[in-house]
C-alpha cells in the first residue's frame, strides 16, 4: 500500500515542492499539490501546510490563509484523526485556524532569522514523531521573523501537562537554555501537537533537511513517522 | 459611517517592537517616554446609519479577523458622520 500526501499550495506558499519532493522522491509515496480554493483532498493519508508567506503574511501571519476554502477540509480531516504537520507558515496557519493553540509574535529579535537550531524531542509519540528517540537532540534550519510562540499561561500549563510540546529549542548538547532560544518563544517551545497527537505544528523545517545530499537528514524521520504511524493504523484495523 | 478598529498587544504579552521603538525614541534624547506598545489601526468605510449596529459589526469583523486574541486586544470607535 503506497500512502498519498496532499501538499497544500497556498497563494504565496514556497516550500510545497520542497515538500513534494520528500515525499515523492525520499520516501517513494504519492504526493498531491491540493490548491488552497480545492476542498478535496484527493483521498490523501495525510496533509501537509508548508512554509512560505501565504497570502504575503498581510494582516499576521496565517491569519488570511485559514479562511481559504481548502482549511475547512483539512479541519474535518484533522478532526477525524487524519495526520496533519504545519511546517512554518503552515504553522502559523494551524494556529490562526485554532487546530492548534497559541499564537507567534515577531521575533524578540525584531530580525527574520535563516540558520540551523538544535531541538530536543520532547515527544516522541505523535504522528510525526515516533521514529525520533525521546530526548533526542536534532538540529534543523529556521528561516522566520515571526516565531516567537506565545499563549495563555493556563494553556502552557496545558500543553506541558498533556505532553503537547513535542518539540525545544535546545543546545548541542541537549540543554534547553534562553540562549539557546533563537526567537523569544515561550518555554523554548519549537513545536506542539494537538491532543491527540495526529496535528503537528513547528517553526523549524525538517522538509530542508531531509537529505544527506544538503548535508542533514535529521528531518526524514517527521515524514518516515506518519508513514510509520498510518501503516500500523491500517494493520490494527486489519 | 467611518469605523476606527485599534488593535494592539496586550497589556500581559511582550511587544518587541513597541520596546524597541521605546529604545529609539529615549536614543534620540525623548527621555521622558517610559513605554511604547505598538499597534494598527484599520479605518472601515461602512454602510447603515445605525452607530450600535455598526460598532456591533466591527467587534465581530475584530473577533473574527483583525485582531488575534491570543495576543491582542482591541477597541472599536464609531466616528460621526459629517454634518
Amino acid at each position: 500500500m503506497t500512502m498519498k500526501f496532499a501538499v497544500v499550495v497556498f497563494p504565496g506558499s514556497n516550500c510545497d515542492a520542497d515538500c513534494l519532493h520528500v515525499v515523492k522522491e525520499l520516501l517513494s509515496c504519492e504526493a498531491e499539490p491540493v490548491w488552497h480554493k480545492d476542498r478535496d483532498l484527493k483521498g490523501a493519508d495525510a496533509v501537509i501546510l508548508p512554509g512560505g508567506f501565504a497570502y504575503g503574511d498581510y494582516l499576521r501571519a496565517g491569519a488570511l490563509a485559514r479562511f481559504s476554502p481548502v482549511m475547512e477540509s483539512v479541519a474535518e480531516f484533522a478532526r477525524a484523526g487524519g495526520p496533519v504537520l504545519g511546517i512554518c507558515n503552515g504553522f502559523q496557519v494551524l494556529l490562526e485556524a485554532g487546530l492548534l493553540p497559541g499564537a507567534v509574535r515577531v521575533n524578540k529579535t525584531l530580525r527574520y532569522i535563516c540558520r540551523d537550531v538544535f531541538m530536543r524531542v520532547e515527544n516522541n509519540e505523535t504522528a510525526f514523531t515516533r521514529l525520533y528517540e525521546p530526548g533526542q537532540v536534532v538540529r534543523m534550519p529556521i528561516g522566520h521573523g515571526e516565531g516567537n510562540y506565545t499563549a495563555p499561561r493556563e494553556t502552557l500549563e496545558e500543553l506541558r501537562r498533556e505532553r503537547r510540546v513535542v518539540f525545544r529549542y535546545c543546545d548541542e548538547m541537549g540543554r534547553v537554555a534562553e540562549a539557546a532560544n533563537p526567537n523569544g518563544a515561550a518555554e523554548n517551545i519549537a513545536g506542539i501537537s494537538n491532543r491527540e497527537g495526529n496535528v503537528v505544528g513547528l517553526m523549524p523545517h525538517p522538509d530542508r533537511c531531509s537529505e544527506k545530499l544538503l548535508g542533514n537528514d535529521a528531518g526524514l524521520k517527521m515524514f518516515e513517522s506518519a508513514v510509520h504511524a498510518l501503516s500500523s493504523r491500517g494493520l490494527a484495523i486489519g | 459611517m467611518k469605523v476606527e478598529v485599534r488593535v494592539y498587544p496586550r497589556q500581559d504579552v511582550l511587544d518587541p517592537q513597541g520596546k524597541a521603538i521605546a529604545a529609539a525614541l529615549s536614543r534620540l534624547g525623548h527621555r521622558t517616554v517610559k513605554d511604547v506598545r505598538a499597534g494598527k489601526v484599520f479605518f472601515l468605510e461602512v454602510e447603515g446609519s445605525d452607530p450600535a449596529a455598526a460598532e456591533r459589526d466591527a467587534r465581530l469583523m475584530a473577533e473574527e479577523l483583525l485582531a488575534n486574541t491570543v495576543i491582542e486586544g482591541y477597541d472599536v470607535k464609531v466616528l460621526p458622520e459629517p454634518a
